[in-house]
């Protein structure tokens, strides 16, 4: 589409629209494929505490960018870093190539970046509609008969949804009756609505059942689909695999590698994330020197655990020699 | 043709409109307001004393009742927004008596003119419920215990400042202060309505219905809080702090700001209460107002509005000041111990408060 395309198409929508457009605010969406983010060698510390260090990844439009890592992995300062509420301390954070360092969460959301956190950032009681314009809500009127334009945000609520694919009975509910995976689509559908570029979504599915993930997934894809670039935070590879770009794995502030998919199996990824390799060692060692020992035992069948489902996918790398090895 | 199936002139699917929102939804939806419990009860309540005793209804009695209402409406309103937004201020009573003996002292000791007396203590009002405010939200301590605090600060200043200025408790004779007229026409005056016409008005000396300055104000207060809050972002804010505030701060709520609203809200519908006690009564007293802060609370809770915020509304908070008016003066025309407001008061605030959070767990049940 050309530009003069695209202009006449905006000019024959209705003019409500074009005031709905002009609300959502932010850098328009590069092409696919281009990045908007690139931390390079990033690190921050608190104090004497290093929570980060040299960690280094892209985010590109139309991908999906996994973070992947164990509990205090340095999973939640990394977002913070990206969302603006902590500033990083080492390292290069740039934005469409320029050299960033956010103060507040606020200047982040400007240029497009939104988090969508694990608590969701909705209020049970209230209703969805009022949820999803909350704190950017749509007026009408000016000085004491300023009032909020309910008709077309309910309007907008159920069509943004629906173009997400949920379909929901009544935008008056409260958000609290809606499940799990339908508050977690709100709050990606909110932000995609809201000229995010950048997805952040911390945890999507930690707390969510198996078809529930599965539906949670799905508007991952769809949001890349719409050209987002999505950060996607878990500590499930099975998630993160399906519909990831990029992986970047991170164990005690320290990133362990960022590889994109073609480089990386199913496999890989999960013995990666499960420290596959050191427990192996660990398992080995503890064998060596105390044959009889309870604790090495228990490693073994850990190993076994953590490994053993990869078996079956892909015999023939190494995860054979692990499998074997936890046998003998 | 006649090798075709005949096909029934089947209608596609109907219009845009959801079939899953049936018509009982709505009569759901109006059974599911915070407010419908109160009205139940006022409606009840009023039809008891009404048959009970013979004065309750008569137009002479109800202006009793009626003022006292109206005055308890106002804070009860601003509270209630108060603990929608998630707070409480106990400072609520002992603010109207301030407010009143501030204004007192300026127009008799310091002979100052009605309007400067008004508009200080209304400065002052607006101060401590930002200072409140301030304190809430700097220190991150319950809005319970700061207010507790600065109720027992203003409760002791009523008495100390007002014995050190005026050497009494009491501030009287301040008619002969400048512009008291224009003041008392604000503040302290009423109108009459010859409600003769009425079947039930037996004598003719009980025929006048009495509405007090209080009671404009009242419904005043109550259309503008009701139309903040559903129709306004501040009121969108209000629910949202209430409901759960860190979501709200981050989806970009200014929670500072509203929290900060709500307190100086509240502080000046105490200004509003004092005048209006101040111009009615021509006396402020110091203690005046003290212990009215858990009748508030109570009006609010009564009224529907959830003691944990989020959940509630303005003509709720109203209806429970209505029905505490109307008890208050009910068990006086019954002829029964005056105490036993307080009982039944008990009473209602435990029924009240298991009712909303029944229909709390309702609305937030996940499906």
């Amino acid at each position: 589409m050309t530009e003069s395309e695209q202009l006449a198409g905006k000019a024959a929508q209705p003019s409500k629209q074009e005031e709905v457009e002009a609300l959502r605010s932010g850098p328009a969406l590069p092409p696919p494929g281009t990045a908007i983010i690139e931390v390079r060698d990033i690190g921050k510390s608190y104090g004497s505490v290093i929570a980060l260090r040299e960690v280094s990844t892209t985010v590109n439009a139309g991908e999906v960018t996994c973070v992947l890592g164990d509990n205090g992995a340095g999973k939640s300062t990394f977002i913070k870093i990206l969302a603006g509420a902590h500033a990083h301390s080492d390292g290069e954070f740039l934005v469409d190539g320029e050299k960033r360092r956010f103060s507040s969460p606020r200047e982040a959301l400007s240029l497009g970046i939104a988090t969508v956190y694990q608590d969701l950032a909705v209020v049970p009681l209230m209703p969805v509609w009022r949820n999803f314009f909350l704190g950017s809500e749509l007026t009408r009127g000016w000085g004491p008969l300023r009032r909020l334009d309910i008709p077309r945000m309910k309007a907008i609520t159920k069509s943004e949804l629906a173009a997400m694919g949920i379909d929901l009975r009544d935008v008056e509910q409260p958000i609290g009756t809606l499940s799990g995976g339908e508050r977690q689509c709100v709050a990606i559908a909110r932000a995609v609505y809201f000229g995010a570029r950048v997805l952040i979504l911390d945890e999507p599915t930690a707390a969510l059942g198996v078809r529930q993930s599965g539906v949670v997934l799905k508007y991952v894809a769809k949001a890349r689909d719409r050209g987002l670039g999505v950060v996607f935070i878990s500590h499930n590879p099975h998630h993160a695999y399906p519909v990831g770009d990029r992986f970047m794995l991170l164990r005690r502030g320290r990133s362990m590698g960022n590889f994109p998919k073609g480089e990386m199996t199913l496999d890989e990824l999960v013995q990666m994330m499960a420290g596959g390799v050191e427990l192996e060692q660990l398992s080995h060692e503890l064998a060596r020197q105390m044959p009889d020992s309870e604790v090495a035992r228990e490693l073994e069948t850990d190993v076994a655990e953590t490994i053993g489902p990869a078996e079956p996918l892909d015999p023939s790398d190494d995860s054979d020699e692990v499998s074997g090895a936890s046998r003998s | 043709m006649t090798t075709t199936t005949a096909r029934p002139p089947t209608a596609g699917p109907g219009p845009e409109r959801d079939e899953r929102v049936g018509q009982h939804a709505r009569l759901g939806a109006i059974l599911r307001r915070p407010e419908v419990g109160a009205l139940v009860a006022a409606l009840l309540i009023f039809c008891y004393f009404s048959f009970s005793t013979t004065a309750f209804a008569q137009p002479s009695g109800a202006s009793t009742w009626v003022f006292t209402s109206s005055s308890f409406a106002i804070m009860a309103v601003a509270v209630g927004l108060l603990m929608i937004g998630g707070e409480f201020d106990l400072s609520a009573g002992a603010m109207t008596g301030t407010t009143g003996l501030v204004t007192g002292i300026m127009m008799t000791h310091y002979e100052m003119n009605v309007w400067v007396s008004v508009a200080t203590s209304l400065v002052i009002a607006l101060a401590i419920g930002f200072l409140n405010g301030l304190l809430v939200m700097k220190t991150g301590l319950p809005s319970f215990i700061v207010t507790l605090g600065t109720f027992f600060v203003l409760r002791g200043l009523n008495l100390a400042v007002t014995k050190q200025i005026i050497h009494q408790v009491s501030v009287v004779d301040f008619q002969s202060a400048s512009g008291y007229a224009a003041g008392n026409k604000v503040f302290g005056s009423f109108l009459r309505f010859d409600l003769g016409w009425l079947p039930w008005v037996s004598l003719p000396n009980t025929k006048n219905l009495t509405i007090y300055a209080a009671t404009w104000w009242a419904i005043a207060f109550v259309l503008a809080a009701t139309w903040a809050l559903q129709r306004t972002r501040a009121g969108n804010w209000i629910f949202a702090v209430g409901g759960a505030q860190q979501s709200s701060r981050q989806v970009g709520v200014p929670v500072f700001r509203t929290k900060i609203g709500l307190f100086m809200t509240t502080a000046f519908a105490g200004w509003i209460v004092g005048m209006l006690t101040l111009f009615k009564t021509t006396t402020a007293q110091s203690t005046t107002g003290i212990g009215a802060e858990f009748i508030y609370i109570i009006c609010a809770v009564v009224g529907g509005c959830l003691l944990t915020g989020g959940y509630g509304s303005a003509i709720g908070a109203a209806l429970g000041a209505l029905i505490y008016g109307m008890v208050g003066q009910g068990i006086v025309y019954a002829g029964w111990d005056s105490d036993w407001l307080y009982a039944v008061l008990g009473v209602m605030l435990l029924g009240a408060v298991m009712v909303n959070n029944w229909v709390k767990t309702r609305a937030e049940r996940v499906r």
